[in-house]
């Protein structure tokens, strides 16, 4: 008894001794993960930060305000569409700075204006022909050079052969400044445009549509397809060894690099089916092939989630096998499914290198009409500005960023809500 | 809830068979184009004018790479194949070959001027004035020894100044484009192999043993001075900001977009400027191309208005706006043969 007591108390002794140790390693522990997290979150601001640094510009454009005088001379009412606007754009710009004499300083002149100018005249014009032989004052877009030195992207303090604007035009720039005739607007052209080889005119429209209609047509399959493959791998089939190389399969196909699907989505459908190449019925189909995995095991998992009494409950009252699972599984499963459908579509919405393979990676200007228009996708515009070497498209792929990232943050924020909402826990 | 299910089947059947049913439709009404990413900026522009001024629909652009955009080119002459494939070298026998064998036997070939490759740093350094064979003797992966000549040796040069004394005493480091690109391709035809066989014993493998010439005279070092930075030369442009000893390969447009922070190196005399290029004095340029399926002119609307625009004075010109955008304009006489070329269809024919 005595000898017991003394056990017993050096046992409490010795786990006492060891507390500090215990404590210590906790702390270490709790340090190393707190590290972790900070780390993670450092990265992420740095990140951020410097997209949104970077990319917060290209939300203003540099606007000029010409007076343009529609000269009847220059435009004839029954031949609106062949009209040279450009002319009506330099002739304002002439009239302003009279001292721009020869050729080169004209073309310098000229330069000071997007390109873009003359097709919004063309557009104002065709809309109310009545303002022929009138002057208006009209914002139109800068050239993208003039844009960035407004903006401060590019320097003036440097010899003028390390510019890409002149002394001259820079003093024509001051002079426009001076009458107030130069000015950072919102850039609407940013979001209703396509595509364009000049930073100014550049938007994100043709890519945000072609996302729209590749995303719904991947939704339109593979939520459905997902699912019923699910429902049938979870409650009908039979558990054998053909059943088990499906399973085995599916989460296979889940871990392979998404290229590959490009590349089936080659062979099948367009060299097999001969479906149009870049459009977004062969990215929908691709990514369907892709996200199908996902969906499918997410499926099963919250449909294994539903917990047997349930199931039990509703045969013993005399419901038919696709009664309790249409009436009483399902609707507690799909949250769960739809949860694992929108990361499944954020993932899809995030892919370029399947498309690469099937010809949507492409320069692309008209916004598509269709699913069978030739399209492209948010995620291979940013690939695209990023590889152009003017610096107007450094802030654009920024910006394109923040887009992409606010609509992905919208679905992974819509998947935690309707998990919150809808799901139950037993 | 079983009826919703139908339905939305149903609603999936009918989209399925929607896409199949439209696959089948005739006829193509855009012009397609694959080929080179170091003519895409310059087709893409041309394509933008193209759509924004005439009343056909804008040509859609991939960017392929050369090799890539005659191997969909060649694959046969019906109107899934593209139209226009770019290239940044001449097309191959080889791939001629393939083509002819796919049914697509005339292609017009046209010129559309040149491309500058750079070696450039940052302005805070000092402007490089180099050879092809310094730059021989720093990128390859096996030189000449210093001691023997007639023996190759592992590329032993750690500094400029190692490879030539008048060159500043920094440590070789060179951002350059990966084996893919077509830059790289150009990049050691233009300027490792002019500067291998200024070696007389490199010269002489020429004769002896032309697989061991080659790979002396193409393989660049791969202990670390040369560093390849990925197809982005957006991101070359930004290393070298950042790091004043490193030097990057790139093409000319990107240079000049940024004269106010790079200089470009002194190649055999030449400083890489618009005019030196356009003149043929700066060694390290290459003639780009466009090539055109000549079976499809009148069956895809808009083939031949599309060539008018692109070897137009106000595209090509010396003061168009591709010149704008960095490509060099071809001399006169060229341009006006290619400009024939193109109205009048006259078919490629390799000697």
């Amino acid at each position: 008894m005595h000898s017991n007591m003394t056990s017993d108390s050096s046992a409490t002794a010795q786990v006492r001794r060891s507390l500090p140790k215990r404590y210590a390693r906790e702390r270490r522990f709790r340090f190393l993960g707190l590290a972790a997290i900070v780390l993670t979150l450092l990265f992420l601001v740095l990140l951020l930060g410097s997209i949104f640094l970077k990319g917060w510009t290209a939300f203003q454009q540099t606007h000029v305000r010409l007076d343009v005088y529609f000269d009847p001379a220059k435009l004839d009412v029954g031949n609106l569409n062949n009209a040279d606007y450009g002319a009506l754009v330099r002739a304002s710009l002439q009239d302003m700075f009279p001292e721009a004499e020869s050729r080169s300083e004209r073309l310098q002149l000229n330069r000071l204006v997007s390109t873009g100018a003359a097709f919004i005249l063309q557009d104002i014009l065709t809309a109310s022909p009545e303002l022929i032989g009138s002057t208006q004052p009209f914002w139109l877009p800068a050239d993208d050079e003039v844009d960035m030195l407004i903006k401060g992207h590019s320097p003036r303090d440097v010899p003028e052969s390390a510019r890409r604007l002149s002394d001259r035009q820079l003093g024509w720039i001051d002079s426009l400044l001076a009458q107030e005739r130069l000015e950072k607007q919102f850039n609407t052209a940013f979001f209703k445009n396509g595509d364009s080889r000049e930073p100014e005119l550049a938007g994100v429209r043709g890519a945000i549509t072609g996302s729209f209609y590749t995303l719904m047509l991947t939704l339109a399959l593979s939520f459905p397809i997902g699912v019923a493959a699910a429902i049938y791998l979870e409650e009908f089939a039979p558990k054998n060894r053909f059943t088990d190389l499906i399973e085995v399969n599916i989460n296979n196909l889940a871990a392979i690099p998404s290229i590959i699907f490009g590349l089936l989505g080659l062979a099948v459908f367009l060299n097999f089916f001969g479906l149009p190449r870049s459009s977004s019925v062969v990215g929908g189909l691709v990514l369907t092939l892709m996200t199908l995995p996902t969906i499918i095991i997410a499926s099963r998992a919250s449909l294994k989630a539903v917990p047997p009494s349930i199931h039990e409950a509703a045969l013993a009252v005399g419901a038919s096998k696709v009664q309790t699972i249409f009436h009483h599984v399902l609707p507690l499963a799909l949250p769960g499914m739809l949860t694992g459908t929108i990361i499944g579509m954020a993932q899809a919405l995030g892919e370029t290198a399947p498309l690469l393979m099937i010809g949507m990676v492409a320069f692309i200007v008209d916004v598509p009409q269709s699913l069978q228009d030739p399209a492209t996708v948010l995620p291979v515009q940013i690939y695209l500005w990023a590889d152009s070497p003017e610096r107007g498209f450094i802030e654009r792929t920024s910006a394109a960023i923040m887009i992409l990232l606010l609509v992905l943050l919208v679905m992974n924020a819509a998947a935690v809500y309707l998990r919150n909402r809808f799901e139950r826990r037993w | 809830m079983l009826k919703h299910t139908l339905s939305l089947a149903a609603a999936c059947a009918l989209l399925l068979g929607a896409a199949n049913a439209q696959a089948a439709s005739p006829g193509r009404d855009y012009i397609s184009i694959v080929g080179s990413s170091t003519v895409y900026p310059f087709s893409t522009a041309v394509a933008e004018q193209f759509g924004k001024t005439s009343k056909f629909k804008t040509p859609k652009i991939e960017s392929t790479g050369t090799g890539g955009g005659f191997k969909l080119f060649c694959s046969g002459n019906g109107i899934d194949t593209p139209d226009i494939a770019n290239a940044s070298r001449r097309i191959k026998k080889s791939e001629v070959e393939s083509c002819s064998k796919n049914g697509v036997n005339e292609i017009v070939e046209i010129k559309v001027g040149y491309d500058g490759i750079v070696l450039a740093n940052s302005k805070k350094a000092e402007q490089l004035k180099l050879s092809r064979k310094d730059l021989f003797l720093a990128l390859a992966k096996d030189v000449p020894s210093p001691d023997d000549p007639a023996k190759l040796v592992s590329n032993p040069y750690k500094t400029w100044q190692d490879v030539n004394k008048d060159l500043p005493n920094t440590k070789i480091e060179v951002l350059g484009p990966p084996p893919t690109s077509g830059t790289r391709d150009a990049f050691v035809e233009l300027v490792m192999e002019p500067g291998c066989v200024e070696f007389a014993s490199i010269k002489a493998l020429e004769e002896s043993d032309k697989n061991a010439f080659k790979a002396t005279c193409q393989t660049v070092r791969e202990d670390g001075a040369y560093i390849e930075a990925g197809e982005n030369d957006n991101l070359i442009v930004q290393k070298l900001e950042a790091n004043n000893k490193a030097m990057g390969i790139f093409g000319y447009s990107f240079l000049d977009q940024n004269t106010d922070k790079l200089q470009g190196s002194v190649i055999e005399g030449g400083e890489p400027t618009f005019e030196n290029i356009a003149a043929g004095k700066y060694t390290v340029s290459r003639p780009l191309f466009i090539y055109v399926k000549k079976a499809h002119v009148g069956v895809i609307p808009g083939m031949s208005e599309f060539l008018a625009e692109f070897t137009s004075e106000a595209a090509w010109g010396q003061d168009g706006y591709l010149a704008d955008k960095g490509l060099i304009p071809a001399p006169k006489a060229e341009q006006e043969e290619f400009a024939k070329t193109a109205k009048d269809l006259k078919p490629l024919v390799l000697e």
